[in-house]
């Protein structure tokens, strides 16, 4: 099963990829063959004062998943998805998850090697 | 007695009364930098320094051929300071607090303390006064933790007796509240600015619910508007000293110099401060007597 994660601003395909990895408001996780979805939503690691990247990699993780797109991530954040072995697509901010996928799917999202965003 | 001096705003002269307030105490008193991200009391006591040491805190050090990536560690931590992805423990020492929860609940004890650098203490003697303070290590996030540690070394200072005087850090965040919450009197040092007053309002509502006696000194005093003279009076809190506006004032503190130094006037000042705080700290002793 070929799975993925795209930080989203609501449950569906249709929603836009929430440009935020830590805070992000939830993940849709898409199953690669079927494209059926399931989300996680992650209200949890929002509100905490710090780690809420490092959360929501853990969240991800538990998910098994291959490989997460969205727009930042910060260095704590990648530290922690690369341990878990996730691939990182950013800059994907400003599309539906949908769009971000078909273009993980067509081979046009470069995996990131570094973070894109100061942590704090 | 210990007393500590805040204010809410910073820049409204915590240090300039600490500094004079501990130089013309009548007894054994100890002046104590807790502004640990931007100690500067040293600047005007200028002590000769006896003695220093490193503060650390307790952090995780997993031991990986123990693991068994059970998850408990990273359960109970409410900081994300320890994580288990997959296969991979990952701990961030800079994100720990120091609370030990990781350590007491690994079920297989693979987790032993290690240690984070929090920076300096070091204490030493102005004059008749006693010196102590911490330095926040350039980097480290966190002020609690190592002003938790100066203020062990100050119990032990006082243990044979004497007064403290804290110069505490602006804010009315954990750091301020860290040094003014085992104090017998807090001052609030403000100025008569709307920013001023604005600020210890918040340090009033921050430091009220300690059930401290408060009073506040009024700097720069003549400057602004009569706002805080009308807050004080409504929340019933006492005036306890004024700071006249002035260029001398603000020249010798610019050279380093105890302003309690520069005039009888303004020593009477600061001994009428004095005097008033001890005033203030008696229901504090017969309680503290009682409980004995």
């Amino acid at each position: 099963m070929n799975r993925i994660a795209v930080t989203s601003e609501g449950p569906s395909l249709d929603d836009k990829v929430d440009p935020r990895f830590g805070r992000a408001a939830g993940f849709v996780v898409v199953d690669l063959d079927t494209m059926n979805t399931e989300y996680l939503d992650n209200g949890k690691s929002q509100v905490m004062a710090q780690g809420a990247g490092i959360q929501a990699a853990e969240l991800v993780a538990r998910a098994g998943v291959s490989c997460l797109l969205t727009g930042f991530v910060g260095p704590k954040a990648f530290q922690a998805l690369s341990a878990a072995g996730i691939k990182i697509g950013q800059n994907l901010e400003g599309l539906t998850v949908r769009q971000a996928v078909e273009r993980f799917k067509s081979g046009q999202v470069e995996m990131a090697h570094t973070a894109n965003r100061a942590g704090r | 007695m210990i007393v500590s001096v805040a204010s809410g705003k910073g820049g409204t002269g915590k240090t300039t009364v600490a500094a004079s307030l501990a130089t013309i105490w009548d007894g054994p008193v100890l002046g104590v930098d807790l502004d640990v991200e931007e100690p500067n009391l040293h600047l005007f006591l200028q002590p000769a320094i006896a003695g220093s040491e490193t503060a650390y805190m307790t952090v995780p050090a997993v031991d990986e051929a123990k693991c068994t990536y059970c998850g408990a560690c990273a359960d109970i931590c409410q900081f994300a300071a320890i994580n288990v992805m997959g296969q991979v423990i990952l701990t961030f020492p800079e994100m720990c607090h120091g609370c030990g929860g990781c350590i007491a609940v690994c079920p297989e004890k693979a987790i032993s303390p290690g240690q984070r650098e929090l920076g300096e203490i070091s204490w030493g003697q102005a004059g008749k006064v006693g010196f102590l303070a911490g330095r926040l290590r350039v980097g480290e996030a966190m002020s609690p933790p190592l002003m938790r540690l100066v203020k062990v070394r100050l119990d032990q200072m006082l243990a044979n007796g004497g007064d403290a005087i804290i110069d505490a850090p602006p804010g009315v965040s954990c750091p301020a509240v860290n040094a003014v919450m085992d104090s017998d009197v807090i001052l609030l040092v403000t100025e008569p600015t709307p920013f001023g007053v604005y600020d210890f309002q918040l340090a009033w509502e921050a430091f009220t619910p300690l059930g401290k006696p408060m009073g506040a000194v009024i700097n720069r005093a003549g400057l602004g508007n009569d706002a805080i003279y009308r807050f004080c009076q409504e929340k019933g809190l006492p005036i306890l000293a004024e700071i006249p506006y002035d260029r001398a004032i603000a020249e010798a503190y610019s050279r380093g110099r105890i302003i309690a130094d520069l005039s009888a006037g303004l020593r009477e000042t600061f001994v009428s401060l004095r005097d008033q705080i001890r005033g203030l700290a008696q229901p504090g002793r017969s309680r503290e007597a009682a409980h004995a």
